[in-house]
């Protein structure tokens, strides 16, 4: 049904978007659990910071990616000699800018959820003998978890389309990072490449479609765990 | 013994509070809502910290301002019901009540077992459900046990029935009073209803506007001035301990002090302690034994003393014997008319029927 091409486009843009979600969330629990349960100087700039991705053009986000973590870059650059691991122009690379991406929209829902945990259930725990990360585990961590799924899942499918950053800093490289928004890029700029950038077109929209179904379907299910 | 010394100030509101509770025991913290019995509770269980102050139980010292010394919520060993249950909604009735039982420590003794509580709060036939599929009274036992497997040293149960309606009240507090008669764990108990605090405890601590006025058992504290100014006048009436001396056929004869009382009881057993409140309102004092009168208690009393109270009213405060005293609130003519003063002998009247509901059965500990 799928072409060579096709079908390696769709299975790159899963793994990169599921690898940037996997890559997000331990960092979005954290960022979230600080901003909503601690208080400390610069608090608001870190929160203004995170929120960057959504207001900067996605270029700019790869940009500043690649001049962190090139292979000169600072960060790139250690990584590179220390591990021999290089992020610029890989699938790893496109991940990670597709993750700082889609950060922001992860934190976002955590956090809405992480503000709506009735601290007297934590409360009860700490009576109960449970310590600061065993309460976590065990109590606010399955109450947010809609949250973390919602955000997950909204990060997972906008990951799909990540466009601007992950061609800044992963290049479109076939098998590489040549995810579906690319490849359909590169097929509208190729002549006759119209039918071809039309079937990847169909195949984005019945991913989107696939994907908030399932988050639907998945989040009701939680809340009904849950007893909401 | 459970010792509380507490102050801590909150913008406007200053708490100051002190007070001794028995261990075992029952000790109700009573006042009216927003006077601080929940922030003391909070207070008590580590989860708030004091400005200053001490807590000690049974000599070991949790709390202690001045040596720095403060044991952190979780290591109080201290079983919290809340007014509004918190049970995790995200764990079954059995998750909930394995929640405290799992993090007891593995070296300590474990008087409380879990078929025990079940049995006792009639947990059986919820084990399996969701907090959401449960009412409220049922939310509340299933608390009760997740706070008594944790194997507390003292319960502190915060107003538990307050978001109950009166139904719901009635259907838990029998369990309430199960699980104080089968365990020997002190309890300290918040309620801003006095007759829950009438039917569970057998101490009371008065707390007004922050800070602990009165501090006693129930039969002394019915008579303080201060209980009289949070309860409202209709509800004014001394509480006296006795024992059902005879029952039969749905009428009990109680001795208190040295007056025996008539009253209609349901289900008595011969010397079971009791615990009896007689509202000032429903006593008639006569100063000549009356005759070819309906009313089934007419008991000697010597006058102790004549106060002022609400309205045109006096209370007319009445030794029975052997200590026990009871409060008559009659108006001011009638007691200038009867020439009522200190010492004077007269006979108090009370109706059998007026004490139906007043009457509580006690642990004989």
């Amino acid at each position: 049904m799928l072409s060579p091409a096709e079908s390696e486009a769709l299975w790159l843009s899963l793994s990169i978007s599921a690898r940037s979600v996997a890559f997000n969330l331990p960092f979005a629990i954290l960022v979230a659990w600080l901003l909503t349960r601690t208080r400390f100087a610069g608090r608001t700039l870190f929160d203004v910071f995170v929120h960057l991705p959504l207001v900067l053009p996605p270029v700019v986000i790869g940009y500043l990616l690649l001049v962190l973590f090139g292979v000169r870059g600072p960060i790139g650059g250690w990584l590179h000699e220390t591990f021999g691991i290089q992020l610029a122009f890989t699938s790893t690379g496109a991940a990670l800018a597709t993750a700082v991406m889609s950060f922001p929209l992860v934190v976002r829902a955590i956090r809405i959820s992480l503000e709506n945990v009735d601290r007297g259930l934590e409360e009860a725990a700490r009576t109960l003998g449970a310590g600061p990360v065993d309460r976590f585990v065990s109590v606010t961590l399955p109450l947010i978890a809609p949250g973390i799924l919602a955000g997950a899942v909204t990060a997972f499918a906008a990951g799909l389309g990540e466009f601007g950053a992950v061609i800044t800093f992963a290049a479109n490289i076939p098998g590489e990072t040549r995810t579906l928004p690319l490849a359909l890029y590169t097929a509208l700029q190729t002549p006759d490449g119209d039918a071809l950038a039309a079937r990847l077109a169909i195949i984005s929209l019945t991913l989107g479609l696939a994907g908030l179904l399932i988050s639907e379907f998945l989040s009701r299910a939680l809340r009904r765990r849950l007893g909401r | 013994m459970l010792r509380v010394e507490l102050r801590k100030r909150r913008g406007a509101f200053a708490l100051d509070a002190a007070f001794c509770a028995p261990t075992p025991g029952v000790t109700a913290l009573f006042g009216r809502s927003g006077c601080g019995k929940s922030t003391l509770i909070s207070l008590i269980a580590g989860l708030l910290a004091p400005d200053a102050g001490r807590v000690v139980l049974d000599d070991d010292v949790l709390f202690d301002s001045e040596r720095h010394l403060s044991v952190d919520a979780r290591h109080r060993r201290m079983g919290v019901v809340f007014q509004d249950a918190r049970l995790f909604p995200h764990l079954s009735v059995r998750g909930n009540l394995d929640y405290g039982a799992r993090r007891v420590a593995r070296a300590a003794p474990r008087p409380v077992a879990f078929d025990d509580v079940v049995s006792l709060l009639g947990l059986a036939g919820l084990i399996a459900r969701r907090p959401h599929e449960l009412s409220g009274g049922e939310k509340q036992r299933v608390a009760f046990g997740r706070a008594l497997l944790s194997q507390p040293r003292l319960l502190l149960l915060d107003e538990p029935l307050a978001s109950l309606d009166l139904a719901r009240r009635e259907e838990v507090l029998p369990y309430l009073e199960r699980l104080r008669d089968a365990f020997a764990i002190p309890i300290v108990y918040v309620s801003h209803q006095f007759d829950e605090v009438l039917r569970l405890a057998t101490r009371v601590v008065l707390l007004d506007a922050g800070r602990t006025v009165a501090d006693g058992d129930i039969a002394t504290v019915s008579r303080d001035p201060q209980l009289r100014a949070i309860v409202g006048p209709d509800s004014v009436g001394a509480v006296l301990t006795g024992h059902v001396e005879r029952a039969d056929a749905g009428l009990a004869v109680l001795r208190v002090g040295d007056a025996e009382l008539s009253v209609e009881l349901e289900s008595a057993a011969v010397n079971q302690r009791i615990q009896i409140q007689v509202l000032a309102r429903d006593v008639i004092v006569a100063t000549v034994r009356p005759a070819g009168l309906s009313v089934r208690n007419v008991v000697s009393a010597r006058v102790i003393s004549v106060t002022p109270d609400a309205g045109r009213a006096v209370l007319v405060e009445l030794d029975i014997g052997r200590t026990a005293t009871l409060l008559a609130r009659i108006t001011s003519r009638a007691s200038e008319e009867l020439g009522l003063t200190a010492d004077k002998q007269v006979w108090a009247l009370i109706k059998a029927a007026s004490l139906r509901g007043h009457v509580f059965n006690v642990p004989a500990r």
